[in-house]
């Protein structure tokens, strides 16, 4: 042990930096968990504020709120994960097929750009399209169908569509990217071999493509139904203009948690839903990792 | 040939709407006012840039801020993802079980919002630093297998051990041969870093105050959540009244927008060359 420390001491201390930050940024906030037992004031500091036992807990699920926010997380997830895995499983699908490499490149350049922008950015571009008086959609679009102005930021029923429309144009190119890479992988050899024994194109996506990329989406979906107690705050937050009429639909336990701790500064309830986020997520990618171990051993993340 | 009418009209909808913004930032005040927001502007009117780039000191901060914290936070990023890589590919390091563990572990497990916010505000005083908006983006356990999964592909073990034998040190062969021949996986995790870092406005949202040090996506957020943010912000204080009717708010929303999304345009065809062949290397054995 001492002997191998020695010996390696230029690497461990290579290791030591990144070490530390992990430490600081990962390690420390698991062990501050425990803030949700606790009754904070700052009189008396993080440390030596009372216990409160499961009171914030109780004052949380005494609410309406903590069955919205989780039915509103999990359910955007639900959806997300599923749409997603298809769309860009498809879309990969399909730039694989397209012939010509320039085509292709503009293609795939064009379909991760809209992923570089960043969640304030496409706030604006949303907002740009439902602006109440000037927005795209509602002067030119709505008129045609016969809806005069419509303030679609007063109306929570619609923000489903319009979050998932978000979420898709955002993500779908990227998330493209990595079956695309697998695809790239697969030999030539078995397309070759399908051919002679006169496989159409259908035939050969789905007898042969499909099936090797299933390990990779296995592992992705099982990766995204780890998180699916997380969601991302900046779609939730920024692209709703954090709208007090939209909570019914758009409250998410990620902006919940955030709400509490900066603009209420509620920090009982907070961290009880910080817990309860944390806790679940570790328990679902457990679960679901032994249950992709189950399916097939090589495909489990650990 | 229906692919390619499937793909140009995905493409559209995903340049679309950008040109959208391009062409709001573009068009007479009025003209939005009375016409509302257009694919093409009647007139090209460059007032809203004229306006942002003559008037506008809190611009200058906020791109300032957001390039420093950028360009140290990439380089940091990418060096310490790199350190803690690089031992992990070695065969011999005895030690390579356990940290591997303690990175896998972070990906498990989180502590979440609440107890990180009281960590850097109350332990370590970091409210109103820039070290607040780069430290965060250091740990990243997700680039770090990424990268080891390329050491292992592509720097042969034997260029180590001649390494060694010419009696070159640990960090030699880290630096000048290791580095050197892993640029596309290290070039793929900058631009990735440099796009966090650059569209980050989370950890300005929570840890910043201070108007001098917001990020340009911050002042963004705070203009679009209230229009007279920056008439305040942008005027002086005396000229404000003077100019208050001239300054055309709409279009110089969506400017700023557009300025904010310039240099990564920009940067991306500089990376993409490495772009597809880091990653793939990277990702597919993770």
């Amino acid at each position: 042990m001492l002997h191998n420390i020695v010996k390696y001491r230029v690497l461990l201390f290579m290791l030591l930096p990144p070490t530390i930050v992990f430490f600081i940024n990962c390690y420390i906030p698991m062990f501050g968990l425990f803030i949700a037992f606790k009754n904070i004031n700052y009189v008396d500091g993080i440390m030596g504020s009372p216990w409160a036992g499961l009171d914030n807990f109780r004052f949380l699920f005494a609410t309406s709120d903590a069955l919205r926010v989780t039915v509103n997380t999990v359910a955007y997830n639900v959806v997300f994960i599923i749409s997603g895995l298809i769309l860009s499983v498809s879309l990969a699908v399909a730039v694989n097929e397209v012939t010509g490499r320039l085509a292709s490149r503009i293609y795939q350049t064009v379909m991760i750009m809209p992923n570089f922008l960043s969640m304030v950015v496409v706030s604006f571009i949303v907002y740009a399209f439902l602006h109440p008086e000037y927005g795209f959609l509602v002067k030119h679009i709505l008129p045609l169908f016969g809806y005069s102005s419509v303030n679609a930021y007063m109306h929570p029923n619609a923000w489903p569509y319009i979050l998932w429309l978000t979420k898709m144009w955002h993500s779908v190119g990227i998330g493209s990217v990595i079956y695309l890479a697998a695809i790239t992988g697969i030999s030539e050899e078995l397309y070759e071999a399908a051919v002679m024994d006169g496989a159409s194109k259908w035939q050969q996506i789905t007898r042969i493509t499909l099936p090797l990329l299933t390990p990779i989406m296995v592992i992705l979906t099982i990766l995204n139904l780890g998180g699916i107690f997380r969601s991302d705050f900046g779609l939730f937050y920024h692209v709703t203009l954090d709208s007090g009429a939209l909570r019914s639909t758009t409250d998410v336990i990620d902006t919940y948690v955030y709400r509490g701790l900066i603009q209420l500064n509620d920090l009982g309830m907070s961290s009880a839903a910080n817990f309860y986020q944390s806790v679940i997520g570790f328990f679902l990618v457990l679960g679901a990792n032994s249950l992709a171990r189950k399916l097939n051993s090589e495909t489990a993340l650990f | 040939m229906i692919l390619h009418l499937f793909f140009i009209a995905f493409s559209l909808a995903c340049i679309l709407p950008v040109l959208l913004i391009v062409s709001i930032s573009l068009t007479n005040e009025k003209a939005l006012t009375l016409q509302g927001y257009k694919f093409w502007p009647e007139q090209i009117d460059l007032s809203a840039y004229q306006y942002l780039f003559s008037h506008s000191q809190t611009l200058a901060k906020a791109y300032g801020v957001s390039l420093t914290v950028t360009v140290a936070g990439t380089f940091l990023a990418v060096l310490l993802i790199a350190l803690y890589a690089y031992p992990l590919y070695r065969k011999d390091f005895p030690f390579k079980k356990a940290f591997n563990f303690y990175l896998l572990i972070t990906m498990l497990f989180s502590g979440g919002l609440v107890p990180f916010y009281l960590l850097y505000v109350n332990f370590l005083d970091l409210k109103d630093s820039l070290i607040a908006l780069i430290l965060p983006g250091l740990s990243n356990a997700f680039y770090i297998f990424i990268t080891r999964t390329f050491f292992q592909q592509t720097v042969p073990e034997e260029m180590i051990e001649s390494g060694k034998l010419d009696g070159a040190s640990e960090w030699r062969i880290f630096f000048q041969l290791v580095l050197p021949i892993s640029l596309p996986v290290l070039a793929t995790i900058a631009l990735f870093t440099t796009l966090m870092y650059w569209n980050d406005w989370f950890n300005s949202m929570l840890f910043i105050n201070n108007t001098d040090l917001y990020s340009l996506q911050y002042v963004m957020i705070q203009m679009i959540r209230q229009a007279e943010f920056f008439k305040n912000q942008l005027a002086g204080s005396g000229v404000a009244l003077l100019v208050q009717e001239a300054v055309p708010t709409e279009s110089l929303r969506m400017a700023m927008v557009i300025v904010s999304i310039g240099p990564i345009l920009f940067i991306y065809p500089f990376f993409q060359k490495y772009f597809t062949k880091g990653l793939t290397i990277g990702a597919i054995k993770g």
